[in-house]
């Protein structure tokens, strides 16, 4: 079991660099991967401007993001002890993008400021807490879904009623961005901007680890083993909310990474949740970059949204695991 | 020589006294049995006792040290406590789910020291599990799986286990495989507390009996002097009749008595 597991966090670690290697090196701007690499570390005029200031912040937004998503998604998971959820399933990217929306509607800050994904993570925190506080501790699948779709809807009407009453078009534009979700044109600023946010999250998260094994055999099991259930529900859902806001303030919405990742690197790692968590982050950047890499390559007229693109292959793959485990979930809801 | 003490402990759930001035004084190396009707405070009583449900008056000592007061690691490598029911959420290996009885000591299944290696091993050989290591635990049937919970709790090696019905839903030939167990870590010296709603399988283990009835200790003594018609119709609302027999009391529930009390019902747990 270790052994696959050491080479799977290995094959990922590669199979991260090479996506890097291929973001930088994807563009509109046909610049060979090799002086690609070369331009990144080395002045080469234009190509080098490209490769740092345009693809360099978008190959690391998508490392970054990603891993967060992963890791957030397996976490949650673990918390939940239920292999469907995800900060998406509580409705925590909508929120967080009323949360970065309501900012810019009423014109409080611009759109490179820290206050919008703190705006953000709020936004995150008040779903996940609401729908924690709706559907209880010990909630059924059943009721978590519902009670997510209940607050993703609310935070999406927030958001029309935004798009709907926005004096200027220009705004309308800019709102819209937050439901689109994408790393196109994001500079260091961007990243500078969620990058703290991000690592106080993978921090939180991972430090849950060690409890998340002692819950898979229940609340009073784990207190009994010496860990505070109270403490890795206040990491976890901290933790997602933080890293679901600040990249949300971002990037935008982009869905379904968190859910699939851990999915697959189960076969490989087994279904230990603190197993899971690490590979889960590596499988979530893996995932972000290459599809970050799919839509600049995909030939359309304007670039397909990320956001857009992971929810195209993320719905059909929820389905497909609700569909497989369909048994065992009927039995759970009961 | 390790102590469990009960001082006037009452716990609340919610505005209902679950569990009212309960002193015990539970010594090492004794099998003692918890009995009683439904809603009598069995649970609350163990989870009490775990430092799981804080009282509202009294306290729990271990070594004249109250369990609150200790931190939780090592509470949690002296007192071994099996919830009752036992669901485990992810289809773990059998070894793994029995190393997370480790997690106290701060091993886990991939970092276990030799000694932890040693109980792990030990714990699923005294359930009888040996070959089921790499064998999914959600995959097992109820009786298998409730082994294999109680070996997780056996290789904490506490001198202190904790356990919550650990024979309900399973077969006759569980249920002694399990009792055996329990019977065999009182031997060695740990101090063994068990919910149990069997009362001749109480009779025949246990060193001791606890009967509570809604909420207060009505009895602490040998399962002779407890298991009597008189306590059983009082405590259960049931005639019984008791049998001696060689391999020790066979207590028999012939007919429930009216209610105790107007709509008293059923409270359950």
């Amino acid at each position: 079991m270790s052994v696959s597991r050491h080479r799977l966090t290995a094959g990922l670690a590669l199979l991260l660099c090479g996506l890097s290697a291929a973001s930088l090196a994807i563009g509109p701007a046909p610049i060979p991967p090799l002086t690609a690499m070369k331009a990144l570390v080395v002045d080469l005029g234009n190509a080098s401007i490209v490769v740092r200031d345009i693809r360099l912040p978008r190959t690391l937004l998508a490392l970054t993001i990603g891993w967060t998503f992963g890791l957030t998604g397996a976490a949650l998971q673990g918390l939940l002890r239920n292999p469907l959820a995800d900060a998406a399933v509580f409705g925590a990217p909508q929120a967080a993008a009323l949360g970065a929306v309501s900012m810019l509607y009423f014109g409080l800050v611009g759109a490179l400021s820290f206050l919008l994904p703190v705006a953000a993570i709020a936004g995150a925190l008040l779903s996940i807490a609401l729908v924690v506080a709706v559907a209880g501790r010990q909630a059924t699948i059943v009721v978590l879904v519902l009670a997510g779709l209940a607050v993703g809807s609310l935070a999406g009407a927030g958001t029309a009623l935004a798009i709907s009453l926005s004096p200027n078009p220009f705004a309308v534009t800019e709102i819209v961005f937050w439901l689109l979700g994408s790393f196109e044109d994001r500079s260091m600023v961007h990243v500078m901007l969620c990058v703290p946010f991000l690592f106080v999250a993978s921090i939180a998260l991972l430090t849950a680890g060690p409890g998340l094994r002692a819950l898979a055999l229940g609340e009073d099991t784990a207190r009994s083993l010496g860990f505070a259930p109270s403490r890795l529900r206040l990491l976890i859902v901290g933790g997602a909310a933080i890293g679901t806001g600040a990249a949300v303030a971002v990037a935008g919405s982009i869905g379904f990474v968190g859910l699939v990742a851990p999915h697959l690197v189960r076969p490989f790692v087994g279904h230990d949740p603190a197993r899971t968590l690490v590979p889960a982050g590596l499988a979530g950047a893996a995932l972000l970059l290459a599809a970050d890499a799919a839509v600049r390559l995909i030939p359309s007229t304007a670039e397909i949204k990320i956001g857009v693109l992971t929810a195209l292959l993320g719905v059909p793959f929820f389905l497909f695991v609700i569909a497989r485990r369909r048994a065992e979930l009927s039995e759970m809801a009961t | 020589m390790t102590r469990l003490i009960a001082r006037d402990l009452t716990v609340r759930l919610g505005r209902r006294e679950a569990l009212s001035g309960v002193d015990l004084s539970l010594p090492a190396g004794r099998l003692v049995v918890v009995v009683g009707p439904n809603g009598a405070g069995k649970t609350t009583l163990l989870r009490a006792l775990a430092g799981l449900a804080p009282p509202h008056r009294g306290a729990v000592l271990l070594d004249a040290v109250p369990v609150l007061s200790m931190p939780a690691r090592e509470r949690a490598r002296a007192i071994a406590y099996l919830a009752q029911g036992g669901a485990i959420a992810w289809p773990i290996p059998v070894a793994d789910v029995v190393a997370l009885g480790r997690l106290p000591h701060g091993e886990a299944p991939d970092s276990l020291s030799a000694a932890g290696r040693d109980a792990v091993a030990d714990a699923i050989a005294a359930v009888g599990l040996g070959g089921f290591e790499t064998r999914s635990a959600t995959a097992l049937s109820g009786g298998e799986r409730a082994r294999v919970l109680l070996a997780r709790a056996l290789a904490t090696r506490a001198p202190v286990l904790l356990v919550d019905e650990p024979i309900a839903a399973l077969d006759p030939r569980h249920e002694l495989i399990v009792l055996d167990v329990l019977r065999a870590q009182a031997t060695a010296g740990t101090l063994v507390v068990a919910v149990m709603h069997n009362l001749t399988l109480a009779a025949r283990y246990a060193d001791a009996i606890v009967l509570l009835d809604r909420g207060r200790l009505t009895a602490h003594a040998a399962p002779a002097e407890v298991f009597t018609p008189d306590r059983l119709a009082e405590s259960f609302g049931i005639e019984a009749h008791i049998a001696r027999e060689a391999g020790g009391l066979v207590v028999v529930a012939d007919r429930p008595l009216p209610d105790r009390s107007p709509g008293a019902g059923f409270p359950s747990d």
